[in-house]
């Protein structure tokens, strides 16, 4: 294959590792918000609901980059089912992008709460008020961060041991540095 | 080929020693948030701590508030005074009449407990105007709340509830809270010196905690805010209510919005230099400004079972641009606390039972 088919394009890996970031960000400010009765919850409320619109919108354009640019293949050497692990984890990574967001909104117009983002700009509701649907929405976004969180742990455990133990290439694909290795 | 591939092959050893750096990695990772989540802390004041101190102070009633249990839903409308709109941007003070749904209540997690004339009693406003930001707000017939924080509001519910073993409060567990915390002392002495009125309607609510208003030009003023009942005041009279119904208040209330409707008038308190926004114990001197912001006009009731307060949670934080919090730890407090009880409640739905106060269907009429 082609010395550019190696890795990621340059807007793949910036809107991976921005999205890593902000997502992480997103999962320890929610943990740590519905368990905090202090002043820092307000903070973390405040900064959990424009995050995760934000998240949702790069995960719109990540989706596009991701449809109209393919990514390098997995090298061959790799066994049949660690290829299919990865495609379906890379899968659900996408969809949770997706849906940990739709989910947040959903459920807080159910509640009905207003859905602040940064000064007076609030988003409307996308759902009608309906208290149990809230409370089974409230559950799913926590079910799915779990998982979101789990599935993150796989894809950082599988990265590494492609850096670490089969130095494939795999993982400098998405982290950049030399083309080359140097010998 | 891969670049890696060129690499010369690992050791034994070398492999273990990296598959256990993965592994510390990943561990790390977990215990993190863990961590974050409260789970690895006993001692942190978590929501559902709060929900377990809730628990053990009123007992489990599934599908009810876990404080300010037994209520009853109201609707009416706002109208503004030309004076609110200098103070605040916000839109129900520009607004020709604006909807109300609101919720009279008694204080405690217990949801079938008789109306006792002691009882702290609580109006809970959420004002709907149309197109715009809403706004909702919990106020208590309290001049000034027993606690100042976080810790005093979470140990106060844990000394004040039965022990387990005997059912009745822990005398010495209060004594020991009161001890460590001269600010609930104080305020306990001005609450305890409150007149009580006869019922809802002559009752006077307090927001307690402070918050910003901010107008139009960008200047914010600190304020506590109360509606004062129109109706006057008449005291309460133990010989009275002797004997009465477990739902005299409610009763009470229901019986005066069948045949008129009921006014309060929306005062804010201006604070000053001094006045403390953080401290929601310490009361705000007299001659402090007031400014007669609007009426608000509760024309009907309607039980919880029908009525569109139940399932709101009245959020001291769900506010429009105009009204601000304050640095009062309490609002973070309370709009997080209440966040946890309504999901749970929320989910209990379906468990339920009715409430206590339910009146006719016939109450539940249209618009007026």
């Amino acid at each position: 294959m082609s010395k550019q088919d190696e890795r990621f394009t340059a807007l793949s890996r910036v809107l991976h590792w921005l999205m890593a970031a902000m997502i992480l960000i997103m999962l320890f400010v929610g943990v740590g918000m519905v368990s905090s009765t202090t002043e820092r919850y307000r903070y973390l409320v405040a900064l959990h609901r424009p995050l995760g619109i934000l998240i949702l919108i790069l995960a719109v354009v990540r989706l596009t980059n991701r449809l109209l640019n393919a990514p390098p293949p997995l090298p061959a050497s790799l066994p049949k089912l660690q290829q299919i692990a990865a495609t379906v984890s890379h899968i659900v990574l996408y969809a949770l992008m997706f849906i940990m967001p739709l989910l947040g909104w959903a459920m807080l117009s159910a509640a009905p709460y207003p859905i602040d983002l940064f000064g007076t700009l609030r988003l409307p509701a996308i759902l009608s008020p309906d208290a149990a649907l809230y409370a089974q929405l409230r559950a799913l976004h926590t079910d799915f961060a779990l998982l979101f969180y789990a599935v993150i742990l796989v894809h950082l455990g599988a990265a590494l041991l492609h850096a670490w133990i089969r130095r494939d290439g795999v993982f400098r694909s998405m982290a950049g540095g030399p083309r080359s290795p140097t010998p | 080929m891969q670049p890696g591939d060129t690499q010369r092959p690992l050791s034994l050893p070398a492999v273990l020693v990296r598959l256990m750096a993965i592994g510390v990695i990943l561990c790390a990772a977990a215990a993190l948030f863990v961590y974050v989540g409260g789970w690895l802390s006993p001692d942190r004041r978590t929501q559902d701590r709060f929900m377990t101190a809730f628990d053990a102070h009123d007992g489990k009633h599934p599908g009810f508030r876990r404080n300010h249990a037994k209520g009853l839903c109201v609707t009416g409308w706002f109208d503004a005074a030309a004076e609110a709109a200098p103070l605040s941007r916000a839109a129900i003070f520009h607004l020709q009449r604006v909807p109300i749904v609101g919720r009279f209540a008694l204080a405690g997690g217990m949801p079938f407990a008789a109306d006792q004339a002691g009882t702290v009693r609580s109006m809970a406003l959420r004002f709907l105007p149309i197109g715009a930001q809403e706004w909702r707000t919990g106020m208590n017939d309290i001049p000034v709340f027993p606690v100042n924080s976080n810790e005093g509001f979470y140990e106060q519910l844990r000394a004040s509830a039965p022990d387990p073993a005997t059912g009745k409060p822990d005398l010495e567990a209060m004594k020991d809270f009161l001890a460590r915390h001269p600010e609930t002392v104080r305020a306990m002495q001005l609450i305890k010196a409150r007149s009580i009125s006869s019922g809802f309607a002559d009752d006077t609510y307090n927001s307690l905690d402070a918050f910003y208003l901010t107008n139009s030009s960008g200047v914010s003023v600190p304020v506590r805010w109360s509606a004062v009942a129109v109706q006057p005041f008449v005291a309460d009279d133990a010989g009275a209510h002797a004997g009465a119904e477990k739902n005299y208040l409610f009763d009470d209330l229901l019986k005066q919005l069948e045949s008129h409707a009921l006014k309060w008038r929306l005062v804010f308190t201006i604070g000053e230099a001094g006045d403390s926004t953080q401290d929601a114990t310490l009361a705000w001197p007299e001659e402090r400004r007031r400014v007669v912001a609007g009426i608000v006009t509760i024309a009907r009731a309607v039980s919880e079972e029908n009525g569109a307060c139940t399932d709101i949670n009245y959020d001291p934080m769900v506010l429009p641009d105009g009204i601000a919090p304050s640095d009062d730890p309490l609002l973070a407090a309370r709009s997080s606390v209440y966040a946890r009880s309504f999901t749970l409640r929320s989910a209990e739905k379906s468990k339920k039972p009715a409430s206590a106060v339910s009146p006719p269907v016939g109450m539940d009429g249209s618009a007026p």
